[in-house]
Formats: structure tokens, sequence, C-alpha cells
């Protein structure tokens, strides 16, 4: 009973919405990693990274956005690094996915380390504020859930779109997901597939960088170590479960996150504190592992996805 | 550019890059120090003393390395087969969890059994958090990145509540912590006096034992197959989904003994900061190996060296610890591009 009154109320699903945004900018950042044809395991490490630039920019004194700003441009820098090494030179993308997010976690600690070297509480700034939409928040439930958040959660919104028209409707978009089915066939067409890719992953990367801003300039407003905690993992079961299409992967980053919210609420309940708090922390990742088994059997996986292309290789 | 394989490298060719890429490695690590307001050249030399400077230097260089040779070998068996295996961390735990439960005094057992049995209990945990991932995996055709990922995170927790609760030692003032294992149920220490436990011993044996496997045995030889074309390995009537499965297993149950050696040669009881990621770093050292269980022992002293002559340099020259794990992810970027620049030619066009 206490679930659908929680279900009904407008505040659960503005804490929705707001949790599934930055899943929702790194989710997207990943999709368009993968439908190039590369996966990237850096996303974790972006995220850490993105989330500590854009907030030291921020308090180092520059505007919100331009925050956001370099939040991206650090994202794209270490997407830069990965594609070099796994575009060109066509390396494990295991390995160095993985190895990018340790250099991205590790430098950002160092980085937080020496910028802030006596601090106990990590300091606060002054984030994004919650920008209500005139007339569209005053609808009853709906308007509360989605139209009083902060700009860059209507950002992952507008994104979430502009993602779908350019992969489905213009040239650009078609290039990409041909770079990640059929990369001769783009090759034979005078296009370059290391050029594709290689952009793909900046431009991904970028969004997962800006995902984890969100965490440090729109949900919180200071940087914690841990404070991502999994969620790019998370974002690439995400990628799954949403089958390489935007407007699934938004669809599946919000129940996520409802999901989330409802655990968070439900362990305040008289039933919840009867369960240990630990069963409630491993929801959203034993959640992940069941989308993914889900939809393991229906996955149109991009056809070249981890196979590197070396021209003139037959 | 294009990639070009060199017929016959040349020793040059060989050694080279490798040499290129460590020393860029140090170099970007001193000029990462300078940033810090270090003198760089003081830096390498204070990680290098507080590695192997001393005869307790070497002896905690070869401790932190123990159960970083399990973990890598682990990745390294399971890498070799292509079965990406991330969660060396959760089965790591769940070795340890393994050795407090049976190795605080429950079993009426003669003591001279209990280390044994102990020892195979926690392979066998290992080996059956693995199976999951292994299983959805041939089952399934789930990736088992992500699940072996998750699963790092879920069994974290899961080891969190029984710390909170029924493994909570009621001596433990509060703490998260468990009760303490019986004498009978720790490792005893390789000589007497010094800090080195026969954990250390384990490793190397079964560094020994899965080179045997990888390179005298049936199962080996599948393996390094499958890993290597599994759509050839599957025409040459080698059942990959068995394979891999017992390629997990063996994983699972190396990981697993980092968790034992850690608990019952160096820890004593389970706590939540048993490893500060053994598992991940395991991955380093399989790759800086090449994924040889031998090439694992050395990786892993060398891995472990930068790990305890950080801490030490640290203390001393005021630069943030994490200086180590920025080197070590530097290396092993730089290594996988240094190995393949051994064996192809980049040629332009």
């Amino acid at each position: 009973m206490e679930i659908i009154e929680i279900l009904l109320t407008a505040s659960f699903w503005a804490a929705a919405i707001r949790i599934a945004s930055p899943l929702i900018f790194a989710t997207l950042g990943e999709l368009i990693c993968e439908r190039a044809g590369v996966l990237n395991l850096g996303i974790e490490g972006i995220m850490v990274a993105g989330a500590f630039s854009g907030w030291m920019a921020v308090y180092s004194g520059t505007g919100l956005w331009t925050g956001v700003c370099v939040a991206m441009l650090v994202g794209m820098l270490f997407g830069l690094l990965h594609s070099t090494l796994t575009v060109p030179f066509g390396l494990s993308q295991h390995v160095v996915g993985l190895g990018v997010t340790l250099l991205a976690t590790s430098s950002t600690y160092y980085a937080y380390r020496l910028a802030l070297p006596e601090v106990t509480s990590p300091p606060k700034i002054k984030a994004f504020q919650p920008f209500e939409i005139p007339i569209l928040s005053d609808i009853p439930l709906l308007g509360p859930a989605l139209f009083s958040q902060t700009p860059l959660t209507y950002l992952a919104f507008v994104l979430v779109a502009v993602v779908g028209v350019v992969l489905y409707r213009t040239p650009l978009g078609l290039a990409v997901r041909a770079a990640g089915e059929n990369p001769a066939a783009v090759a034979a067409q005078g296009l370059s597939v290391t050029a594709i890719r290689m952009g793909a992953i900046m431009v991904g990367s970028g969004l997962m960088a800006v995902g984890g801003a969100f965490l440090t300039m729109s949900a919180f407003d200071s940087f914690f170590f841990e404070m991502v905690n999994g969620r790019g993992w998370i974002c690439i079961a995400l990628v799954v479960f949403g089958s390489w299409r935007p407007g699934k992967a938004l669809l599946g980053a919000v129940l996520f996150a409802a999901f989330d919210a409802l655990q968070i609420r439900v362990q305040q309940t008289s039933l919840g504190t009867q369960i240990p708090y630990q069963i409630f922390l491993m929801m959203p990742y034993i959640l992940s592992i069941f989308a993914l088994v889900l939809m393991s059997r229906r996955a149109e996986v991009p056809a070249a996805l981890m196979v590197p292309f070396n021209k003139g290789e037959r | 550019m294009r990639l070009e394989p060199i017929k016959n490298p040349t020793l040059a060719r060989k050694l080279v890059p490798p040499a290129i890429a460590l020393t860029t490695t140090i170099v970007i690590a001193s000029l990462l120090a300078t940033v810090a307001g270090a003198d760089s050249f003081s830096v390498i030399g204070l990680i290098l003393k507080g590695a192997f400077g001393s005869k307790f230097a070497i002896l905690e260089t070869l401790n932190r390395a123990t159960p970083l040779i399990f973990t890598g070998l682990a990745v390294a068996v399971a890498f070799r087969a292509k079965f990406w295996n991330i969660g060396a961390e959760a089965q790591l735990y769940a070795g340890a969890l393994m050795t407090v439960m049976l190795g605080t005094g429950v079993l009426p057992w003669p003591s001279f059994a209990i280390l044994p049995l102990i020892i195979i209990a926690s392979i066998l945990a290992g080996a059956i958090v693995l199976l999951v991932p292994a299983l959805l995996k041939t089952r399934l055709g789930v990736d088992e990145v992500v699940t072996t990922l998750l699963f790092n995170f879920i069994f974290l927790l899961f080891i969190s509540m029984l710390l909170e609760g029924v493994l909570k030692d009621p001596m433990g003032m509060g703490w998260p912590k468990s009760a303490r294992l019986i004498p009978e149920a720790r490792l005893p220490r390789i000589v007497d006096g010094l800090r080195l436990h026969w954990g250390f011993g384990l490793a190397i044996f079964s560094a020994i034992c899965i080179w045997i496997i990888q390179t005298r045995s049936t199962l080996g030889y599948e393996m390094r197959a499958v890993g290597l074309n599994k759509d050839a390995a599957a025409f040459a009537g080698i059942p990959v989904n068995v394979v891999i499965v017992k390629t997990a297993l063996l994983s699972g149950g190396l990981a697993a003994l980092a968790g034992f050696s850690e608990v019952a040669g160096l820890k004593g009881s389970l706590t939540l900061d048993l490893s500060p990621g053994f598992g991940y770093t395991g991955i380093i050292v399989a790759m800086l190996a090449l994924l040889n269980p031998l090439g694992v022992v050395m990786a892993a002293l060398f891995v472990a060296g930068i790990f305890v002559g950080a801490d030490s340099m640290s203390r001393a020259a005021d630069v943030p610890t994490y200086l180590a794990d920025i080197m070590l992810a530097t290396a092993l970027l730089l290594m996988v591009l240094a190995i393949m620049l051994t064996r192809f030619r980049v040629v332009r066009r």
C-alpha cells in the first residue's frame, strides 16, 4: 500500500527524473561510441573526471555553463586518448577502456588533492537551480515531475531527440551507424572509418563527462570520492537494454531511476527498516543484470562492435 | 595510416618500444610530481628506495605482491580464453568470506586438516561466484564484462551486510569486522620473525601450476584456441562453452586465493577494506605480463613495488599517493601500445 502511495507523489517522479539525468547523458555517450563500433569502458573514469572538472571550474569562478563546457572538453580529451589507441592502433577495447578509467579516476583524485590539500569536507558551489517552465509546470503530477527540473535535465531530454535525429535522419548519422555495422562499406564510399569512429568516441566521451558533471553541479553541489559509484557500468547495461536506440535507452534510464528512487523511499517505510539497507543498495546493480538477461535474446548488437578496422586488410 | 605485420622482428624492434613506454611513464610521473611541488628526480628515487631500499621494504613489497599474483593469474587465465573477468574483486572477497566462515573455530577438525580444507573451500567459493556470469554468457549470451563488473558492487554490499549482521565480531567494539581466525587457520610465516607468510609461496606455486596447465595440458591448449578464434576452435571440435566455464572456474578460484591469503596470512580477520582494488589491479598485472603466468609474478612485484614505494614517497615528499595509480594506468596504456608496435609497423599512405 505504501508503495502505491509513493508512486502517486510528484516528488517521487521528480526524483526519478533527477536520478535519470546523469544516466541519460552517459548512456547517450556510450551509445554513440558503440554505434560507431567501439566499446568505451572508459565511461566510469570519464564521468569521475567530468564531475570534478566541471565543479572545479565553477569553484574557481567560471559560470555554470562554462563549467559544463570544461567538463565536456576534459571528457573529449580522454575520448581522444581512448580513440587514438583503439581506432588507428586497434588495441584491445577492454584493456584500453579500463586503463582510461583508471587513468581518469586517479588523475582526478590527484588533481583534487593538489587543488584542495587541506580540506576535510569538500567546499560547495552554487549549483544549477530548478527552473519552472511556465504553464507546463502547473500540470498536476506531471508538472512538478517533468517541468520543475534544472536546465541540465532539460538538456538531457533534448539531447535524446537530437541524437536520435542525427543518427537516423542525417548522412552523418548514417555514416556513424555504418561504421559500426559494416566499416568496409564506409571505406568503399571514400569515407574515413578512422575519422568517424574517433569523432564518435570523442563526442560520446564528452557526453559521459557532462553526465558526471550533472552529479556535482545539479544533483549535489560538491565533489566526493566514489560519487560516480558504478553509474558508468550501469549505463553500459542501459545501452544494451535500449537495443542501441536513444529513445529506448531513455526509457530504460527513467525506469531504472524510478526503481532507484523507489528503493530509497521504501527503505524509510516500516517494512523497509526491517531489511538490511545493503539489500536496497544492491537492487540497482541486480536490476541492471536482470535487464541484460531479459534483453540478451533480442539485442541487435552493432555487427562490427569491438572489431577493429584496418584499411586494406581483409 | 595503416598497420603492417613485421615478419621477422629484430631484437631492437622487440626491445625499443617497451623501453620507450617505461621511460615515458617515468617522465610523466616526474612531471606530475613537479606539479605537486616536489623535486622530480628525488621522487623516483624515493619510490625505488621505499619499495626495495631495505629488508623491511622488500618484505613489504613481497607481501603486497602476493594478492596481486593471484588476481593477476586469475585475469591472465581468463583473458587468454577471451573471457573478460573484471570481477576478480568479488571473487577475492568470496575467498576471504569462506576463510573467516570456516577458520574461526567452527570446524571440529584436527588442526593439520583445517588449512587445506579452507583453501579448497575458498577456491570453490570464488569459482561459484564467477560461474554465474560464465553461465549467463554461455547459456544466454549476456556479456560478461558488465555482469562481472556489477557483481563486484553486489558482492561488496553482501559482505558489508554480513559484517554488520551474522559475521559481526561481538568483541569488535561496534566495527563491521569479523571474528579473528583461530591460530590453526593462520598461514605461518616463511621465516620466523620476518613479516612474510606462506601465501607468497602458494602464489608462486600457483603461477607454476598455471604455467604447466597452459603449456602442457589439453585444457591449456583448448583455452588458447578458444581465445584465438572461437569459431575455428568450435570447428575443430573443441566444446567452446565447456572450455569457457572451466576457464571461469579456474579464474574465480585463483582470485579467491588472494582473499584467502590476505585474511589467513596477513590480516587475520575480514573487514570491508581488505582489498584496495587488488581485483582491478590484477588486470594491469596480467596485461603487463602479456598474460604469461610466470610473467605475472614479475609484473606483480613491479606493480607492488610502485604501490609500496609511492606510499613511502608520499609521506616523505608530500605528493598525493594517487601518483602510483596514474603511473600504473600510464604504464598499462603505453605498454599495450608498445607491445603492438613490436609486431606491427605503422605505414603512412
